[in-house]
């Protein structure tokens, strides 16, 4: 009987995660489907959906890839992402840096100051932004998403680096300094070689987040050619009024699934950045 | 950046010289991501709240200051009313939807079971994968004619013969209905938030000490009264913080509602965000953009102050 119990709270178990699994990567299967159906096959209500009735095809794809600006839309995501990791990376790591040894009265309102700022969201400040962008005539240039995304990378990486640079004793560097080095060189030859695994992190966020964003991008950009790939393809690949469901799908599943496996292995840290103290 | 002059041979022999050095160098370090936030974050929210004190538009983006006028507008506006009150429903009930999921789906993720990488995986696609382009997947499973659930329900005899229970229709029309329009975008907000609303209670479920319900088996406590007094007031910190990024997140999204319906059907799905981007952006009208969108601020300082409170508290304990 004990035995009968178990095997059905196991039954159970794998009935609701195969359930929350469903629910959660459906509409990428759905994707899948569409990336290799005739269009025939696509657009007759009364085959069914979730099986190909003709065979499997690759016109799709090679109207993404030949036709469109997609590759254009990936090459334009790829620039901006390693700009504003490198922006990212020179600005936060030494701010992080100073707040965790330093912060004592100012230094610690300051680091909650800056956390603050990561909850100012995009929808208020998109529309002065613009005029910023205009001002500076970066209307319709990547260089205008390179300038605004660190908004949003800037003051969590500095936070969660904050949190790595805490854990890092200070008699280390102070070793490194009796021993000869200086102030900055025990900073930058002890700590970061320290740091590498936090300093990984915050490449991972500020790539992901880049890609991830699109109020922006929606707004900066409306040339077909400059788009990136979170704006272009929910855009662009509509002809007239009509969808191009088939390179549309396909063109949302490639660009999702190699940045949703590396962010994976991730996102444990990155909760642990906004969750602050409150998990230990 | 450029390296300080090197300390003097005998760090004790200076430490004044040190510590002077300390100090400037903590604020040099600190100096780029000050100024860089002041510049692109305090500047433009300075200029949000001057913009909607004033009648600037994109043809004429000139700062003449018109008082009030704007927020007055905005709230005779039906359309402004309407956004106001859908961003309210959208969020609570999305959040409230997420919380209850994400706590049972934390529970299960943290038996041990095969395959728990995939399960893992699969689970936080929604979070995971760009925003934009899972919600154009969810575009198409509400297409109108192609839609996959109007197929299951066809296939059930739910929907489209004489006698089926959802009407004689062959579809449903999920983005064109007002009713059915805004459970569809709820939906999708659910499908987002509720991998990271999973992730931080599987951080809270997972750091309550072993012992502490170990202890309590052994006094003889029964698992209801082990999740009533040690479980939940335990996670309690946690299980807010959850909702209160969720709230963040869903309050201000324009993602959803630009992709499925642009507001539509008539405005019957409009966010306070979409509004925002509707009148300051494609109508031009910055003024009005800008004090629509400050609509958004007060509840995001109020949550913002919860945030830190929670985290204050837990870090007491």
């Amino acid at each position: 009987m004990a035995n009968l119990g178990k095997i059905a709270r196991r039954g159970g178990l794998y009935t609701l995660l195969g359930g929350f699994a469903f629910f959660g990567a459906f509409p990428f299967y759905w994707m899948v489907i569409a990336t290799f159906k005739r269009d025939h096959d696509l657009f007759s209500p009364l085959n069914n959906p979730f099986l190909f009735n003709e065979p499997p095809t690759l016109d799709h794809l090679r109207l993404l890839f030949f036709e469109t600006h997609f590759v254009g839309y990936l090459v334009n995501t790829l620039l901006v992402g390693l700009a504003v990791v490198v922006i990212t990376l020179l600005v936060a790591v030494p701010a992080a840096y100073s707040l965790a040894r330093w912060a004592r009265g100012w230094g610690e309102m300051l680091g909650i100051g800056i956390f603050l700022t990561y909850l100012v969201p995009p929808t208020i400040l998109f529309i002065p932004l613009s005029r910023f962008a205009g001002f500076f005539g970066l209307q319709e240039s990547l260089w205008s998403l390179i300038l605004v995304y660190p908004t949003f990378t800037i003051p969590f990486c500095t936070w969660l680096l904050m949190g790595f640079f805490k854990t890092i004793p200070k008699d280390i560097e102070e070793q490194a300094m009796i021993d000869g080095l200086s102030r900055f060189g025990a900073m930058s030859k002890v700590v970061l070689p320290l740091s590498i695994s936090g300093i990984l992190t915050v490449v991972v966020f500020s790539f992901t987040l880049s890609m991830h964003e699109f109020i922006y991008a929606l707004t900066f950009i409306s040339v077909s050619a400059k788009k990136t790939v979170s704006i272009g393809v929910p855009t662009e690949l509509v002809r007239g009024d009509v969808f191009q469901w088939g390179p549309l799908m396909a063109g949302a599943l490639i660009a999702s699934i190699p940045v949703a496996v590396v962010y994976t292995f991730f996102l444990d840290r990155f909760v642990a950045g906004f969750t602050m103290g409150a998990v230990k | 950046m450029t390296a300080p002059p090197h300390p003097e041979s005998s760090p004790a022999a200076c430490r004044g010289g040190v510590l002077d050095r300390e100090g400037a160098l903590a604020k040099l370090l600190i100096a780029p991501a000050v100024i860089y936030i002041a510049a692109m974050i305090g500047a433009p929210f300075v200029l949000a709240i001057l913009y909607s004190l004033s009648d600037a538009t994109t043809g004429d983006p000139g700062l003449r200051l018109v008082g009030l006028q704007n927020f007055q507008a905005a709230l005779s506006d039906p359309v402004f009313r309407l956004a106001l009150r859908n961003t309210f429903v959208f969020t609570l009930v999305s959040q409230s939807i997420v919380i209850v999921l994400s706590r049972i789906l934390a529970n299960a993720l943290l038996k041990p079971f095969r395959g728990k990488g995939l399960v893992r995986f699969l689970v936080l696609l929604p979070w995971t994968a760009p925003i934009s382009l899972g919600t154009i997947g969810w575009l198409w499973m509400y297409d109108s004619i192609f839609s996959p659930i109007d197929w299951v329900l066809r296939y059930l005899g739910l929907l489209g013969t004489a006698t089926a229970l959802l009407g004689p229709q062959t579809n449903l029309y999920w983005l064109g209905v007002p009713g059915l329009a805004m459970a569809s975008v709820i939906l999708v907000n659910v499908w987002r938030i509720l991998p990271l609303a999973t992730v931080i209670q599987l951080a809270g479920l997972s750091s309550i000490p072993r012992d502490l319900l170990e202890a309590a088996e052994v006094d003889g406590a029964s698992p209801w009264r082990r999740t009533l007094m040690i479980t939940i007031p335990l996670t309690l910190p946690i299980v807010s913080i959850a909702f209160l990024f969720g709230v963040v997140f869903t309050f201000t999204d324009l993602v959803v509602v630009y992709v499925l319906t642009r507001g539509g059907p008539v405005h019957m799905t409009q966010v306070l965000s979409s509004w925002t981007f509707f009148k300051g952006i494609e109508a031009g009208d910055l003024a009005q953009g800008a004090a629509i969108s400050l609509f958004m601020f007060p509840v995001l300082a109020v949550v913002a102050v919860f945030i830190l409170r929670m985290a204050r508290r837990t870090e007491v304990v």
